[in-house]
């Protein structure tokens, strides 16, 4: 009987241990995730997304280069590149006016960086395509039409 | 946890190190439907990606679900060098996981 007692309160403590390790492995990723911007990545319009994210629709048109496709033939799968010469970059920002959610990803730059990204975005139907870079207050703008002939977000 | 997912190449050349790196990850939407069942698939996807230079964070891409499927990324570093470290860790909105890293080259 008292053996048994032993036995279980071993288990019990055992299985305890083993909670707290997966809880403090689960408290990680939640840790991390702390700076993404939930409410930005969830706005339904270019101005909801941006305010959001940056506090601000003000944007001033800026010399960013958007490398993009005219004609995407496929809009799950739509390279862009956005370019700038500026300095102290602080993010850039790419959103397609047309997407359910516009905020498609948003880039922190905190090392010493060329202003410099590229990435492959899905696009529902033809759109702006807007990049958005933000040094110190102020954000800069441009955008490039790309047409999309196959819709990348439907089923 | 997924395993293996990430592929990294760093190149200095003329004094700028290019990272462009490929993650393995269905980024599902959420908004896609099921065609033989008629339900939704539910939204799996890569929240944030973070790029470390010998452990200093020096990029971090914060992604919603408009970006592609098996991920491509790019960035330009100024003061990387040969032999120097490059990590890249990505966390999605399930929880899962994954790092790499690689030595410029």
């Amino acid at each position: 009987m008292s053996i048994n007692r032993r036995t279980f309160l071993k288990g019990s403590l055992a299985t305890g241990a083993l909670g707290v390790a997966a809880g403090l492995g689960l408290l990680k990723p939640t840790q991390v995730l702390a700076a993404w911007p939930d409410n930005a990545f969830q706005a339904k319009t270019v101005e909801d997304a941006l305010r959001a994210l940056t506090g601000t629709t003000n944007t001033e048109p800026g010399a960013i280069k958007i490398k993009a496709p005219d004609i995407a033939e496929n809009g799950a799968v739509v390279p862009i590149t956005v370019s700038a010469k500026l300095d102290n970059v602080d993010s850039i920002s790419i959103l397609v006016a047309k997407n359910p959610q516009p905020l498609a990803a948003s880039f922190d730059m905190k090392g010493d960086l060329e202003t410099f990204v590229s990435t492959r975005i899905k696009m529902g139907e033809t759109s702006d395509v807007i990049a958005v870079i933000k040094s110190g207050d102020t954000l800069y703008s441009s955008k490039k039409t790309v047409k999309v002939t196959i819709g990348g977000c439907g089923g | 946890m997924a395993k293996n997912t990430i592929k990294i190449k760093a190149k200095h050349k003329n004094g700028v190190t290019a990272v462009k790196a490929l993650i393995k990850h269905p980024m599902e939407t959420g908004l896609r439907k099921n065609k033989k069942t008629g339900k939704k698939i539910p939204a799996h996807f890569i929240k944030e990606v973070t790029c470390s230079h010998n452990g200093n964070v020096v990029f971090v891409a914060n992604w919603g679900v408009a970006v592609s499927k098996n991920p491509y990324l790019s960035f330009k570093l100024k003061d990387g060098s040969p032999g120097d470290t490059i990590k890249i860790a990505w966390v999605d909105n399930k929880g899962e996981s994954d790092s790499r890293e690689t030595k410029i080259k």
